[in-house]
């Protein structure tokens, strides 16, 4: 279909864009990659007045390797975080879940920032991002802040950004040596959504779990951290049957949506499933 | 109405356009490049890929206003002289279509694959080309035509690529 009509703008700074916004109201929208954005105004689902369009500002694009965190710049595409030295070597678990969204073509158009603004419960960075604890740096004409993963997702499609806020990037800290990753994602065509994803990132020590970090996708109206499993992990050897021990309550507390791929039982049982995988193999441990 | 200048197969136009025009409604109406089709509703299909500044994008996907300044490659800009891109000959060689409506895409996301890996495994090539659905072959020529495509080295034409292929 062919989308609504709308107003477009393109400035030429991240300062110009927060002024643009500021001033076009209530329902303007950030356009970036547009890989989600255009095919809903190709639904009708979304009539925004004014499309500010980020997607070729400079400057909120690099990915900068700062101490203990890597800072990726909100316009950073998909496929330039697939493809990122620094990514790859200091914070993997980006890498590992941006290379299973969608396809080379919508990677090379979607952002970073754009993937975690939309907010899709089924989108697989938002879990990796709460997995980590990112910081998130919002820019508006009113100036800057800061918000934290745990803060940032709120509700279905919704997150801390207010209208005139834009995403400038993500602070992804690293975690330090010791640390292994792994994103688990269940699909059964290619190219697709996750049905339930599980984003891992276990330290391990003396044949055992030191420390786990685990978040869901798709398992709520949010990403969701695996708080209970996170805890039973703590100081188990990690073999298989430790490991699926802990993971066995791994939907505990979550309200997976019930849809054309799956009932909620199910969704409750891949979680299970998909947690135990994610962890062993986050541990390199032989499941 | 925004005035936009784009590089189209070698050719420049400057068009003025609504900012809710989608790029592929630019080639197919406006430009009369037909030999891009519109698959789907949803960005799924792939049928529409074309080049964007030399990497792949879903023409629907994209407002001809955010490609304002851009070179675009289509599939009816791969032929040079009258002769076929390698990748064409390829997909002709080894029956890689049937009612052909996902070949351009299939076409364009293929060169793309081998832009950024020259000599792609079999699984490398399916996962290159997974934004991209065919009704009809099944996959298993196309997947060999890649790999065709990728052994003949070098930007070749379809003529030299077709003489390589003789036995010496
Ligand atoms: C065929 C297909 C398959 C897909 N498969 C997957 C998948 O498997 N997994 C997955 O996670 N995603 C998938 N996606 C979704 C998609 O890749 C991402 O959601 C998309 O890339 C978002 O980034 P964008 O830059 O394109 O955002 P846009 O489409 O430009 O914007 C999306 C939303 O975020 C807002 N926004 C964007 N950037 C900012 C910013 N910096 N500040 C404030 N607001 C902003 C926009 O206003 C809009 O509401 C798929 C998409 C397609 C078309
Ligand atoms: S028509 Fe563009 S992806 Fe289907
Ligand atoms: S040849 Fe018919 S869809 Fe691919």
């Amino acid at each position: 279909m062919i989308p609504p009509a709308f107003d477009y703008v393109r400035p030429a700074s991240l300062g110009q864009a927060c002024r643009a916004l500021a001033e076009a109201g209530e329902d303007a929208k950030v356009l970036s990659g547009g890989q989600s954005l255009i095919p809903l105004l190709r639904l009708r689902l979304s009539y925004p007045t004014v499309l500010v369009d980020i997607g070729r500002l400079p400057e909120p694009r690099a990915i900068r390797d700062e101490d203990d965190h890597v800072f990726i710049g909100a316009t950073a595409t998909l496929d330039e975080v697939v493809r990122s030295a620094v990514v790859n070597a200091e914070v993997p678990l980006v890498a590992l879940a941006a290379r299973t969204v969608a396809d080379p073509a919508v990677r090379h158009r979607g952002t970073f920032g754009g993937s975690l603004a939309h907010a899709d419960p089924a989108g697989d960075l938002p879990a990796v991002a709460l997995a980590l604890d990112c910081e998130f740096v919002i820019a508006s004409a009113r100036g800057e802040r800061t918000v934290p993963a745990a803060g940032f997702f709120q509700d279905y499609l919704e997150t801390a950004l207010a209208p005139d806020e834009i995403l400038v990037g993500v602070k992804v800290p690293k975690l330090g040596p010791g640390w292994g990753f792994h994103y688990e994602k269940f699909h059964r065509t290619a190219q697709a959504w996750a049905i339930v994803g599980v984003a891992a990132a276990v330290r391990r020590a003396d044949g055992g779990v030191a420390a786990a970090r685990v978040a869901l996708t798709n398992m709520g109206a949010t990403p969701l951290r695996a708080t209970a499993v996170e805890a039973a992990l703590r100081g188990v050897p990690a073999d298989a049957d430790a490991v699926a021990g802990a993971c066995a309550g791994a939907d505990a507390g979550t309200s997976p949506p019930a849809d054309l791929h799956a009932r909620p039982d199910y969704r409750r049982h891949l979680a299970r499933v998909l947690t135990r995988r994610a962890v062993l193999a986050a541990a390199r441990a032989r499941p | 109405m925004a005035r936009i200048t784009v590089n189209v197969d070698g050719i420049r136009f400057e068009e003025e356009v609504e900012p809710r025009l989608l790029l592929v409604h630019l080639l197919r109406d406006r430009l009369g490049k037909t030999g891009t089709p519109i698959g789907c509703d949803t960005s799924n299909c792939g049928a529409c890929t074309v080049l964007l500044d030399g990497k792949s994008a879903k023409s629907c996907a994209v407002l001809a206003v955010q490609a304002d300044g851009c070179d675009i490659a289509t599939v009816e800009g791969l032929a040079a002289g009258g002769r076929r891109h390698p990748v064409q000959t390829a997909f002709h060689e080894e029956h890689a279509l049937q009612c052909g409506y996902c070949t351009p895409g299939m076409i364009m996301a293929a060169i793309d694959l081998l832009r950024t890996d020259p000599d792609p495994s079999d699984e490398a090539i399916r996962e290159g080309l997974e934004g991209n659905l065919c009704r009809c072959t099944g996959y298993q020529n196309i997947v060999r035509a890649v790999r065709r495509a990728a052994s003949i080295d070098g930007p070749v034409n379809g003529e030299q690529a077709a003489a390589r292929e003789v036995p010496a």
